[in-house]
């Protein structure tokens, strides 16, 4: 198995709440992916018989959702929000220096691994734009300073 | 950081003001706990229902405050919940729409995060009111603070008796289900959320059945907005006569606006329904002007899936009526500000990329109408723009709107819509001068 038993334990747990199984899809794929950092054909068949649903419907799920990525990201996943409250006040000029300072374009990781740059639709931090979400955390109201400083405390294992 | 939001709100006015109430604690650092909510009158609504009102009078009451949804739709709750048919053998369940993802948006995450128990409470009268047992709620997957705020409230409501078995002694029981998203737009329309927390891709449903009637695992189902349901625990407490004494008399009540942008002090603010926009943007207690002392170029008063606002247009009482008169909507009350260094292509460019991006895919006219959008805008914004393209525009917006199931597909072209209108020109000369018309520069 790749799914640890702590996962297994919580997707049955949230499993056993909802009245039918195929409910307990979504849940089980974010327990998943809140372990490994990704979701693939073999943790489909893992949770598949967790929850006795096929591996079928719960692919097809999965690949609807922007949130189920197929293969590992960096240690921190940038998401740079590009949606146009962010936009106004600079977000695409963030992502751009973005670029710059790790070396990579969107959607790339860096070599060490450490960092994915993604930019992403409206993450409901408009009237604190511009922002990013690093992992489960969001920045906001960023300027050129904080988002230097940031980066440097992440290089530097914070 | 106090909160984990910085987010500016106007709580501090709102504090002892007899009419404003859902910010009324918001910058309250312990409002989150159950001990402090219970301070400020926390669950004595949900008390009183469950001691004293049937399930009809709770109907009654919130159909009289004239509350209408918060989400977009402005659809009058108590009526939404009256179409629960009562002689129905199926269980009843309710979902609160938690996925607060229409860009400019951003009020449902501040009750969510300073004030989560307001939003069970709200549910539980809710589901109560519709015979319902089992709740949802459907918080999108990015929120991880509001997950954890609204998971840690439930865990305390559970513990003190506020949800589970037999509450108050009263026989009702009601569990809830946190149910997180996973990153689509669609979701937050209350189809898709309903096939999301089945276990399915986020994609429309056709109505009839409407969800009342046919909803989750085809039971009937009420949706409803966080905004909507914080509102409801005020409701019963103080009376739907007091609800209906704020706002106007079709737009009764308060709302929250989220206010973003070119703006001088960007925020969330609690108004009453009827309040001037034009107050909103320039009154120096909410956004006090527009950002570097520039000219205002366009409002998009109530998330981007409403039509733009001239400045003309702006000195509008936000409320339903009003701003369907002025030509837009009051959608779900992010109000967006924009310069007038700010590119009206570049603007609806941005727009449809992300209707295209989000499009579940289920309809022919927004799936591949939202894609044609997007090319033919992107080749004007490039500078490539051909003299027959704001025809092509016009005539794909009149193909989509109202021929796709769900208000996607209108809420991808209405913006687009507005802007061939009213900036016609501005499209023009960024096709026959391959440029901007404006010098923009939205540095960092």
């Amino acid at each position: 198995m790749i799914l640890s038993e702590k996962t297994v334990k919580k997707i049955r747990e949230k499993a056993s709440k909802y009245p039918k199984r195929k409910g307990a899809i979504l849940p089980s794929l974010t327990l998943a992916y809140k372990q490994l950092g990704y979701v693939d054909n073999e943790i489909y068949i893992e949770i598949s018989e967790v929850i006795n649903v096929p591996q079928l419907e719960i692919a097809e799920a999965a690949s609807f959702y922007t949130m189920f990525p197929k293969k590992p990201r960096g240690k921190y996943l940038l998401q740079v929000c590009n949606n146009i409250s962010c936009a106004l006040l600079g977000a695409d000029a963030m992502v751009d220096r973005l670029e710059e300072k790790l070396a990579i374009k969107r959607g790339e990781t860096t070599d060490d691994g450490l960092f994915t740059l993604i930019s992403v639709e409206c993450l409901g931090s408009c009237c604190t734009a511009p922002m990013i979400q690093i992992n489960d955390d969001f920045h906001e109201n960023l300027t050129r300073e904080k988002l230097d400083k940031l980066l440097e405390s992440l290089k530097n294992g914070k | 950081m106090t909160f984990y939001s910085p987010v500016l709100t106007n709580a501090k006015e709102i504090a002892g003001h007899d009419k404003l109430h859902l910010f009324e604690f918001v910058e309250d650092e312990k409002q989150y706990q159950l001990k402090r909510y219970l301070k400020h009158g926390g669950y004595a609504a949900w008390k009183t229902v469950l001691g004293k009102m049937k399930p009809e009078e709770v109907i009654e009451e919130v159909k009289k405050s004239g509350l209408r949804g918060r989400g977009g739709a402005g659809f009058p709750t108590g009526m939404k919940w009256s179409f629960v048919p009562k002689d129905s053998p199926k269980e009843r369940y309710l979902c609160c729409n938690a996925d607060e993802s229409e860009p400019g948006t951003c009020k449902d995450r501040v009750l969510m995060e300073r004030d989560p128990h307001v939003v069970i409470e709200g549910m539980a009268i809710g589901a109560y009111a519709i015979g319902c047992h089992l709740m949802f709620c459907y918080i999108r997957g990015e929120f991880h603070h509001c997950i954890e705020r609204i998971e840690k409230a439930t865990e305390e409501a559970y513990s003190k008796g506020h949800l589970g078995k037999n509450i108050y002694g009263s026989g009702y029981d009601l569990e809830m289900i946190i149910h997180t998203g996973a990153g689509a737009y669609m979701c937050g329309e209350e189809t898709g959320l309903l096939n999301s927390i089945e276990g399915e891709k986020g994609m429309a449903r056709i109505r009839p059945p409407f969800p009342a009637i046919e909803g989750l695992w085809e039971c009937p189902t009420i949706v409803n907005n966080v905004e909507s349901l914080a509102a409801v625990p005020h409701i019963i407490n103080r009376g739907a006569d007091w609800y209906r004494s704020m706002g106007t008399e079709k737009s009764a009540g308060t709302k929250l606006f989220s206010l973003s942008g070119h703006i001088n002090r960007p925020g969330n603010y609690e108004v009453e329904l009827g309040f001037s926009l034009q107050k909103l943007i320039y009154d120096s207690n909410y956004g006090n002007g527009i950002s570097d002392g520039k000219k205002l170029k366009a409002v998009i008063p109530g998330g981007v899936s409403t039509p733009f606002l001239t400045p003309d247009k702006v000195d509008v009482p936000l409320d339903y009526e009003s701003l369907t008169e002025a030509g837009s909507m009051l959608g779900s009350g992010g109000v967006i500000v924009l310069h007038e260094d700010t590119c009206i292509v570049w603007t609806i460019l941005k727009l449809i990329k992300f209707f295209r991006h989000e499009s579940c895919g289920k309809c022919t006219p927004c799936r591949e109408g939202t894609g044609w959008l997007e090319q033919i805008i992107q080749k004007i914004e490039d500078g490539r723009g051909g003299p027959d393209d704001l025809e092509k525009l016009d005539s794909i917006c009149g193909n989509i709107l109202g021929r796709t199931i769900c208000p996607l597909g209108d809420a991808a072209v209405m913006p687009i819509q507005s802007t061939l209108k009213d900036w016609r020109d501005e499209w023009l000369y960024h096709i026959e001068h391959k440029k901007c018309l404006v010098k923009q520069d939205f540095g960092f």
